[in-house]
């Protein structure tokens, strides 16, 4: 496979409420390389979406280095992580996230427009974008005129019209039903066949089976690290021995 | 992010929430159009006043009897006997000066003016027949008073437009005696109606030779000399030469008051010019509220779309896109709301001059530009916290909020 993509060593974070501590992530030390499929699974409040804010650049870490790329980025600024979001990530969120005002079209065409991209540009990814989720005919619609497996297959175009290197997806199945849900993941995975790296925080057991690569988490902790039908441990990225 | 985009994302986050922004442009467009009605009216006063003062005439030096009081207390005043009174012969005598054109006494008193049992009381002036001249007056029909020794008038008059309606009506005035007082006088010119006039409006005032007044009133003082000289720069010249004349007439006694029309004109410029500024000022206030409304409308705005900051984030945003984002909106809102309030008060200002035609109220060109600016820089001014405090927020916590 490919070069590591994401390397996680020792990473802690803590919650203070007032005066108790909260260990959402308890050393972590993860490694995934370019082109993976990986699902994170545990029970509720066991990490797995601080894990993932935090690989999305949306979170710091307490303690702990994240290389991206190889490159060491938790201290980056916080423009300068906003830069590697909008070039490299895309997330795709439980709720959609889409832009209540915006259409389909604008919504997709938002990380362009954030970016500076000109709009001669836009105009032919949107098109391209609409074609590949079958959206060409929901162009114009608000989010409150499409059904939710449309909403998430257009906030899975807006996750992946800037050709992020990795797609982050929290519970994207999460508010919709079962076959809907699947259409989802096939579209998600689609993705990841055409080499982008996707990790998808799941507690669907079905779906999660799916991935070549599962992350089982607890009480902050990566309790397993199961690779599928070939075993490949977490240490794949071959760290320097 | 493009200006374009910043722009159109800018009017879609408007157009999204309508009555929002309508209040925020209704409050925005209040201030303005209150800055510029309000400076349309002062400025409106100060040209109306001046108009008024023109009108009197032009490169005019007045004497009033009395020494103006102005100074002060004077205790060398108070030890005085009564001051002397203007006569026909001061007037005379400032003929000599050689800086003054023309020199008219004004007599004045009411009377009655009756003609076939139709009977109205008017003020009456004596004067001369220089006054025409130094007043800037103009006549309907007829002539004006004739030229002569001003010690013996003919029993003539000249009248105002609106007392020839009252006494005629359709009839002819002109050539027809009439009663002033005890006199009876002929009608020899009628004057051309003005409508206004300051203190004395000439549509309502009978005009006969100085000398008959002074008989009629049983008097031989003068109310003002009216004294032109010979032109703008004569003004100081001829003011200094009158007051020597009259010292020296009135045994060395100052006991006039020599005034100059640009005098009075300069002092009612400054005085009704401050009006205006500290109007517009007090209309900035009305500014300064709708600034603070702006803040707290976008701040609530800013809570109402956290969700939307975080996503916003989480798509690539930096925080001085999300700061622009807002920026913008609160710009756009103060400049329509601006552009709104400047239509607005120049509508009312027009509404204004068609009621009321003698009264230009017209806003000043720089109290206009203040409006609109000051709304656009309280908009931006009160803008920018909400602004940073949606740039700095959280994006973890902005997206779970829903
Ligand atoms: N902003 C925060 N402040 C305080 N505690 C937090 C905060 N965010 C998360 N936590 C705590 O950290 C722990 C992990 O939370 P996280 O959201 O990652 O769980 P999760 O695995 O995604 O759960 P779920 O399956 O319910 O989404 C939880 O105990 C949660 O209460
Ligand atoms: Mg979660």
């Amino acid at each position: 496979m490919g070069a590591p993509l994401i390397e996680l060593s020792a990473i802690e974070r803590v919650f203070h409420l007032g005066d108790s501590r909260v260990h959402a992530l308890q050393s972590i030390d993860l490694c995934i390389t370019a082109g993976e499929y990986v699902s994170v699974m545990g029970p509720s409040g066991s990490g797995k979406s601080t894990l993932l804010n935090l690989l999305g650049l949306l979170d710091r870490p307490d303690s702990g280095s994240y290389r991206l790329a190889g490159r060491d980025v938790t201290t980056l600024s916080a423009d300068e992580q906003a830069r590697v979001r909008s070039e490299r990530i895309g997330f795709v969120f439980q709720s959609f996230h889409l832009v209540p005002r915006l259409t389909a079209a604008e919504n997709i065409a938002l990380p362009m427009v954030l970016a500076g991209i000109p709009p001669a540009q836009r105009g032919e990814r949107v098109r391209q974008a609409l074609r590949d989720y079958g959206l060409e005919n929901r162009a114009d619609h608000r989010p409150d005129q499409l059904s939710g497996g449309q909403r998430q297959r257009v906030a899975i175009a807006r996750a992946t019209i800037m050709q992020p290197a990795l797609v982050l997806a929290d519970e994207p199945t999460g508010n919709l039903d079962r076959t809907t849900g699947e259409e989802v993941m096939r579209l998600l995975e689609a993705l990841n066949g055409t080499g982008v790296t996707l990790i998808v925080v799941t507690h669907d057991g079905a779906l999660g089976a799916r991935a070549r690569r599962q992350l089982l988490m607890a009480d902050g902790k990566l309790q397993h690290d199961r690779a599928g039908s070939a075993d490949r441990p977490g240490e794949a990225c071959g760290l320097p021995t | 992010m493009r200006t374009a985009d910043l722009i159109r994302f800018a009017r879609d986050a408007a157009n999204g929430s309508p009555l929002r922004t309508s209040l925020l442009i209704l409050a925005m467009a209040i201030g303005v159009a209150a800055v510029v009605v309000l400076t349309a009216l002062a400025d409106g006063a100060r040209r109306y006043v001046l108009n008024q003062f023109s009108a009197i005439g032009s490169n005019l030096v007045i004497v009033l009897p009395g020494r103006s009081q102005t100074g002060g207390f004077n205790p060398g005043n108070a030890i005085t006997s009564t001051p002397r009174d203007l006569t026909i012969d001061d007037a005379q005598a400032l003929l000599r000066a050689s800086a003054v054109h023309r020199v008219a006494p004004l007599a004045v008193g009411t009377s009655e003016i009756s003609v076939g049992g139709r009977l109205r009381e008017v003020m009456v002036a004596g004067t001369t027949a220089e006054f025409i001249a130094v007043r800037r007056l103009t006549l309907a029909q007829g002539r004006f008073l004739s030229s002569g020794d001003w010690r013996r008038g003919a029993s003539e008059a000249v009248i105002g437009a609106r007392i020839r309606d009252e006494l005629f009506g359709r009839e002819e005035a002109l050539g027809q005696l009439v009663r002033v007082g005890d006199r009876r006088v002929r009608i020899v010119g009628i004057l051309a109606a003005t409508g206004q006039g300051l203190g004395m409006n000439t549509d309502e005032l009978v005009i006969v030779p100085v000398a008959l007044a002074q008989a009629m009133f049983n008097s031989n003082t003068l109310f003002r000399i009216l004294v032109e000289a010979n032109g703008r720069e004569a003004i100081a010249p001829a003011k200094a030469q009158v007051s020597e004349i009259i010292r020296l007439r009135h045994e060395g006694e100052q006991d006039v008051t020599v005034i100059t029309q640009d005098a009075v004109l300069a002092t009612f410029d400054r005085i009704l010019g401050t009006l205006t500024v500290a109007v517009a000022g007090i209309a900035a206030i009305s500014l300064a509220v709708a600034g603070i409304l702006v803040m707290n409308v976008m701040l609530v705005s800013v809570t109402q779309r956290t969700a939307e900051i975080g996503l916003l984030k989480a798509l690539g945003a930096t925080r001085k896109t999300i700061r622009n984002v807002f920026l913008t909106e609160a710009a756009m809102l103060s400049l329509a709301g601006a552009l709104l309030g400047f239509a607005l008060g120049h509508a009312a200002a027009a509404l204004i001059r068609q009621l009321v035609p003698a009264f230009p109220a017209l806003p000043p060109d720089w109290a206009v530009l203040a409006g609109v600016a000051t709304a656009l820089a309280t908009g931006l001014a009160f803008g920018v916290l909400p602004a940073r405090r949606a740039a700095l927020l959280d994006p973890v916590q902005s997206l779970a909020r829903r």
